[in-house]
């Protein structure tokens, strides 16, 4: 069991300023699975999920203190490098956010910037990469116009390309949809089931069906802490928590 | 209601067509008054650099090419200077960076008399005495090969180099100003999925934040620009007045406006005529800045990444 953890927070606290938004947390992430994390909001979620990278750290007054275990190094600890942290971890936010070039320098951008490729290698990298987050077939012949023109799920989709492109091990996924219509929204739920082959994901949702149908494991948060974590399918069904009881039958968050 | 409706309407009518009438308004009085010296010297006008009151000739060279010798001095001063400038304003925390840009906006609030006065009671002889010396001799440019024709002969702290730094003080809070805006305008998330690929501070900046706001950034260099164009008071203390073309960086010069502010005064006839000539060359030159600008920031859109 232990091989199979990819990720492991221990004794997580966070804070904002003098505000502390996480306590205690401990959370085991597996291989290869999609690990969903639910809870109302402004219950830490996505603060938890920010610590993975340290993207958190580009903000004043924010702090972590506890160990994050990936690969059973603690990359809270000194002496990680970050830009190759975050080459290992990628994220996905709550908007799109295609940079502002065309939609292949989108996808080869950190490429360029994590691999010394050729033109050619770039070339199919990128391909590979819009393939995997199948949107391939949607932009092939409008590679050189802009990443904006496209709509909002397949800016989404085209950030994902991105962000599988530079071969990540883990996957953040802070609410990926909440911005997106339904049917785009189906689109990349299947696309995350595909990825979970390839990749460890996490994905902070406020949408429980959304958990439900595509995570293996669900983490309830509740103001801070770690109320229960669990296989989905018990999680939705037997919960062993009231708190969890009442917010996944919806009668509060 | 509806009567208040209709004065309001053409109250704001006739403001707009005040400000539409005024532009064309002045090109044409600009036009008129310089027919004279068109006439006489045709389009000729424009590359003659001879300036000689007491033969009657005029010609607009001398000050073109100063005007745009000095401002492009001022450019490569500023923009760099003014980018690091916002850049390190936004990124540092809030008790550096807020006095850091009172600081930058009250250099705005500078009349431009007082920094000629600075320029030539200070920076004229530390020109003279430190940094023309050591650009010619210290850093050994003069003995080089074009040195002579770089720099200019004398170290007498006038001229173009000398104008070119107090112009690019004078506008470097300006694109300061509004290249900080623009840098804040760029959303957080954007800047974070950029370190979340991980891009250093640099590369996120010159990348994304960059591209993202590269149409303000450019407007913030083109108001600079426009600024240095046809800034007046602070040149006219330090570049010398000599109606002559540039020769080199130490020499001295004019620039458009610095030839009319010192002879329209007691001019008349031929003369006035040509100063008026050289006032209407200043105002298409800003103008045809500002449109090749917009065209070209407009052609390169869709490169950029901009949806259209």
């Amino acid at each position: 069991m232990k091989n199979n953890i990819k990720i492991s927070a221990r004794n997580l606290n966070f804070y904002y300023g003098e505000n502390q938004a996480l306590f205690d947390n401990n959370l085991d992430i597996p291989t290869n699975r999609i690990t969903a994390v639910i809870g109302p909001s402004g219950c830490g979620k996505s603060t938890h999920l920010r610590v993975y990278n340290r993207i958190f750290e580009l903000h004043r007054n924010q702090r972590a203190t506890g160990e994050v275990l990936l690969d059973g190094v603690n990359i809270l600890g000194p002496g990680v490098d970050l830009l190759d942290l975050r080459r290992r971890v990628g994220m996905i936010f709550q908007k799109p956010t295609p940079f502002p070039m065309s939609i292949f320098d989108n996808v080869a951008y950190p490429l360029r910037l994590h691999y010394k490729l050729n033109r050619s290698e770039i070339a199919d990298r990128v391909e590979q990469a819009l393939r995997g987050a199948c949107i391939w077939d949607e932009v092939k012949d409008k590679l050189r116009e802009s990443g904006l023109a496209l709509s909002g799920g397949q800016q989404q989709r085209l950030c994902i390309a991105r962000a599988i492109a530079a071969e990540p091990e883990v996957l953040l996924m802070d609410e990926p949809t909440s911005a997106i219509d339904p049917v785009a929204t189906l689109k990349i739920e299947e696309l995350v089931l595909e990825l979970k082959q390839r990749f460890t994901i996490v994905i902070v949702t406020h949408n429980m069906q959304q958990a439900s149908r595509i995570s293996d494991y669900t983490a309830f948060f509740y103001k801070g802490h770690i109320v229960e974590v669990g296989e989905t399918a018990r999680i939705f069904t037997a919960p062993s928590c009231k708190k969890t009881e009442e917010y996944i039958t919806g009668r509060f968050g | 209601m509806q009567q208040q409706d209709r004065i309001f309407k053409w109250v704001c009518l006739g403001c707009a067509l005040l400000i539409g009438v005024l532009v064309p308004g002045i090109f044409l009085q600009l036009g008129l008054d310089s027919a004279e010296a068109w006439q006489k010297f045709g389009i000729g006008f424009l590359w003659s650099a001879e300036w000689d009151p007491a033969q009657e000739v005029y010609g607009a060279w001398a000050s073109v090419a100063g005007t745009l010798y000095t401002t492009a001095l001022a450019l490569l001063l500023a923009v760099p200077l003014s980018f690091v400038a916002a850049l390190f304003v936004v990124e540092s925390p809030g008790w550096l960076a807020r006095p850091l840009s009172y600081c930058v906006d009250l250099l705005a609030a500078i009349p431009s008399v007082i920094y000629g006065m600075w320029g030539l009671f200070v920076l004229v002889p530390l020109m003279q005495e430190y940094v023309q010396p050591f650009l010619g001799e210290t850093l050994g440019l003069m003995s080089l090969p074009g040195g002579e024709w770089l720099l200019g002969e004398h170290y007498n702290g006038f001229g173009f180099l000398t104008a070119g730094i107090i112009l690019a003080l004078m506008i470097l809070p300006y694109m300061s100003a509004i290249m900080r805006d623009v840098f804040r305008m760029t959303p957080p998330m954007l800047r974070e999925s950029a370190y979340g690929l991980g891009c250093t501070r640099w590369e996120t900046t010159r990348d994304v934040v960059l591209r993202y706001g590269i149409r303000g950034l450019l407007g913030g260099i083109f108001i600079g620009l426009g600024r240095a164009l046809g800034e007046t008071m602070a040149v006219l203390f330090v570049i010398g007045n000599l109606i002559e073309s540039p020769e080199g960086l130490f020499s001295g010069g004019t620039t458009i406006a610095a030839t009319l502010a010192c002879n329209f005064a007691e001019s008349d006839g031929l003369q006035r005529s040509s100063l008026f000539a050289l006032g209407l060359v200043l105002m298409l030159l800003c103008f045809g800045i500002q449109v090749a600008a917009q065209y070209y920031l407009h052609l390169t859109g869709a490169r950029r990444g901009e949806a259209r």
